[in-house]
């Protein structure tokens, strides 16, 4: 009401009065008369209609696109009246102008039904539609995000597969007169390229199928799981040469930049917010008013559990303001001891993650050796299997164990440091999530130490220990299978034995302390990083076992029903949810923390390691990435010169600097509009008191 | 649409249900609305009835479902929200109606209402955030305006099909 008054008032003819805000709109709304007018009269209801009426005949020179009657806050009969209206003024256009518009309106309506079409197609939709109702939005954005990663492996699986598993597969059989060409190795000793995978040996024990099932090893090593099967450097259709090596490096950087360009994409629409308010978003107190009913609700229990969680949330909020109040007025002394503490418990925090990885290191290095001690004695019997079984999944053991115990330590200890409740849930979920992401990276470290420990000569020559590990990429790949495996056992094992029992035990037993334990809660942040935490070692994975997204993506897919019935059957909804709006921006930063966190093993595998020279398509190259410089050279002169330009420093510097410039540019570019806004917030409130603008509010 | 309205009405009247008015009370027994802390504003906003009644005819009910559909446009839920949450309906959301609006969200029962002090801070950090011109009240451009900055707000403001 206070914009729009309906003519332009004439100009204040005293110089300071032309200062007031009043002056300044009154003078541009003169300039910009007709067009923009319509939309912003439609939104007042029955008297907006009026003044659509009796704008309607002068919109043959303003805008085109009449917003369609359904985006009017009218009610039906209302609506109705404005259609009419809206199609008697088309007779006052032209006619190119009239089948402009109703051909833009077809094809809106078109589109629309075509984006509800698509959406019937979404994966688990009913699902997760039934899973939000009864248990809020927090949860479900759990598993929206489990349906995302879903998604994300299935695309990456049909990457790898089309451009390097279906080229081997084709030129191996000989289908359509395809073959391929196997180069031996120039300048490389002899004893370095010897490697003899004990494959299928025929008659063994089915114990010995199983082992090799569940540890990656045996009939399984040779098939097209691991790496070590792609040991062809060009497949020949006819006349056409496929280069395997370089389609094999070029589809793991496709697929690691896949994933980031898309986890980007889904980020950047929970953060475009940010940028130009300053206020905390999500935690805001009209976010949670206004927008804190879910209408959703159907079931009058879930009615109650909500309003207690929003009375929890809204209590929560308000003692944290008064604590924040109470911090801000500490004395020298308090806050010395309260930073000597938190230096402290830091300390011992570190002294237990070193704990961590040490354990993972020693594990690892155990479980390597004694393993490959025990490859002579097939034929010793059963009593070795479950031994040799257990060997080889020590590591993937010991990191579930300080995945459990880790966190519990860490949520232990915060409640010391004495920090504001929202912090100390920050601070201790990326505690665990640095946990989790760094025992995959003590792995690969003791792994790799394991790998490139060298004492001989002629293991030096080679640059790696060719003896244990004659195809180092395979034992690393099948590392990264067995903690897959691994973690969806325990998946399934902690949902079979310890949740149905413990919703078994609450229901029929009334004693006590079991009441007392109650139902167990959905912990959101657990699950959540559980899964992060698979996915890691999925993209670490795939390089060297480029089936391992197929696996995940079956065994996310299993995890999804899983988690629903226990979820249905075994969960109370939580006392204390965690927001939506806050949750999937903070699933989705993780997650970006966990492909950064991939980057770097791979990086040093492609990059720095020597390549096996037993086995693999990188067999005639120093290193994995050696093929990219080799196939520049390949290139006619000229784009080999622009190329080795592009690389070189001359380029480098100059390019850095200008990306900075244009950081800085929009750095500044927002802080300006963050300004503008303030200024705008301030003429409003002058607003008030400005004498030509003070209608008497109906 | 039209089957879920008719199951509301008595069975004689069910072949007129185009032009017939369902009473408050039937209305609330939908279960969208059951479980609702808002329903009785709901139906006072949807409703034209010219008594006062709140009954609502099938073109009201249509208008009903088709603000809390997915395919409204936030604006539009913006506008009906800010007429459900004006409890006092004078067109701006003063401390009275926020008063009751928080209560409705926090439950019914005497212990689950906000202490004077709690409810005094919350509201005035509700206006501090969303009163611009600062006169004390939300009226409709200001709500818009904070709304649409709200994420949760298109993601509640749905009713399951």
């Amino acid at each position: 009401e206070v914009f729009l008054p309906e003519e332009p008032r004439p100009a204040a003819p005293v110089d300071f009065l032309q200062e007031l805000p009043s002056y300044q709109s009154a003078l541009r709304r003169r300039a910009a008369a007709g067009g923009t007018q319509e939309r912003r009269a439609a939104p007042q209801g029955s008297a907006g209609l009026r003044a659509a009426e009796a704008r309607g005949p002068e919109q043959e020179g303003g805008e085109l696109a009449a917003r369609p009657a359904r985006e009017y806050p009218l009610t039906i009969a209302e609506k109705r009246r404005l259609r009419d209206c809206q199609q008697a003024d088309i007779k006052y256009i032209s006619g190119w102008k009239q089948w402009k518009r109703t051909s833009s309106k077809s094809l809106k309506k078109v589109l629309s039904e075509v984006r509800e079409l698509f959406s019937y197609l979404e994966l688990w939709r009913r699902d997760i539609h039934s899973i939000e109702g009864k248990f809020g939005t927090g949860i479900q954005s759990y598993f929206s995000f489990l349906r995302f990663l879903v998604l994300l492996n299935f695309i990456i699986f049909i990457l790898m597969f089309s451009f390097v598993t279906l080229p081997s597969i084709i030129s191996e059989y000989g289908i359509f007169n395809s073959s391929f060409a196997k180069i031996s190795p120039k300048n490389i000793e002899p004893h370095c390229t010897v490697y003899k995978p004990s494959g299928n040996m025929g008659l063994v024990y089915f114990y010995t199928y199983l082992k090799d099932l569940l540890s990656g090893t045996g009939f399984l090593e040779v098939t097209s799981l691991f790496y070590g099967y792609y040991t062809i450097d060009a497949a020949c259709l006819s006349i056409l040469r496929y280069n395997l090596p370089l389609a094999y490096l070029l589809a793991t950087f496709a697929y690691l930049a896949l994933s980031l360009l898309w986890i980007i994409k889904r980020s950047v629409e929970g953060f475009k917010q940010n940028l130009v308010h300053d206020e905390d978003q999500f935690q805001s107190y009209c976010n949670k008013v206004f927008a804190g009913w879910d209408f959703c609700i159907t079931d009058p229990h879930a009615a109650r559990l909500k309003h207690r969680s929003l009375q929890y949330e809204l209590q929560t909020d308000l003692e944290e303001e008064r604590l924040k109040r109470k911090i801000a007025d500490r004395t020298m002394k308090e806050k010395l001891r309260i930073y000597s503490l938190r230096i402290f418990i830091n300390i011992i925090v570190i002294a237990v993650l070193s704990g961590c990885f040490y354990s993972i290191y020693r594990a690892t290095v155990f479980s390597q050796e004694n393993s490959n001690v025990s490859i002579g004695h097939d034929d010793v019997g059963n009593t070795n299997f479950q031994a040799n079984l257990l060997v080889q999944y020590l590591p993937s053991i010991v990191i579930t164990l300080a995945n459990f115990i880790a966190p519990q330590i860490f949520s232990f200890l915060i409640r010391f440091e004495d920090y504001s409740p929202a912090f100390e849930i920050r601070l201790t979920l990326m505690r665990c999530v640095f946990v989790r992401l760094a025992n995959i990276g003590v792995l690969l470290f003791s792994l790799w130490s394991q790998i490139s420990y060298c004492a001989t000569d002629e293991c030096k020559a080679c640059g790696y220990n060719y003896e244990l590990y004659p195809c180092w990429e395979s034992e690393v790949g099948q590392e990264m299978y067995k903690l897959m495996i691994f973690d969806f056992i325990i998946i399934l094992a902690g949902t079979l034995f310890v949740d149905f029992p413990r919703k078994l035990l609450v229901t029929h037993c009334s004693c006590k302390p079991v009441q007392w334990c109650g139902l167990q809660e959905f912990g959101i942040s657990d699950n959540v990083l559980e899964i992060i935490y698979g996915q890691t070692i999925c993209w670490i994975g795939t390089f060297f076992s480029p089936l391992l997204p197929a696996i995940a993506t079956i065994k996310y897919f299993f995890i999804f029903y899983i988690k629903k019935i226990s979820l249905i059957h075994t969960c109370k909804p939580a006392a204390r949810p965690i927001r939506a709006s806050s949750s999937n921006f903070f699933f989705l930063v993780v997650l970006l923390i966990g492909l950064v966190l991939a980057f770097i093993p791979l990086g040093i595998s492609i990059a720095h390691i020597p390549s096996s020279k037993a086995c693999g398509p990188f067999r005639s190259f120093n290193t994995s990435w050696a093929v990219v410089p080799d196939t520049v050279l390949g290139f006619p002169t000229g784009l080999q010169q622009v190329l080795h330009g592009i690389a070189s420093e001359a380029f480098a510097v100059p390019f850095f600097m200008v990306i900075c410039l244009i950081m800085f540019y929009f750095i500044a570019l927002a802080g300006a509009h963050k300004r503008v806004v303030e200024q705008l917030r301030e003429q409003l409130v002058m607003v008030r008191f400005d004498p030509l603008f003070c209608t008497p509010k109906v | 649409a039209y089957k879920r309205f008719s199951e509301l009405l008595p069975k004689e009247e069910r072949e007129n249900a185009c032009s017939v008015r369902v009473p408050k009370s039937q209305i609330l027994t939908l279960p969208e609305l059951r479980a609702n802390p808002f329903q009785h504003r709901i139906c006072r906003v949807f409703s034209t009835s010219d008594s006062g009644d709140d009954s609502m005819s099938f073109e009201d009910f249509l208008d009903m479902l088709s603000v809390f559909s997915d395919s409204a446009t936030s604006d539009i839920k913006s506008h009906y929200a800010f007429r459900i949450f004006d409890f006092d309906d004078d067109g701006t959301l003063d401390r009275k109606d926020l008063e009751k609006l928080v209560n409705c969200l926090t439950g019914q029962g005497k212990e689950s209402r906000l202490s004077n002090a709690e409810m005094e801070q919350l509201i005035r950090n509700i206006l501090e955030e969303s009163d611009i011109d600062k006169d004390g009240t939300i009226n409709l451009s200001e709500f818009q305006h904070v709304v649409s900055r709200s994420p949760d707000f298109t993601r509640y403001g749905g009713l399951q099909r």
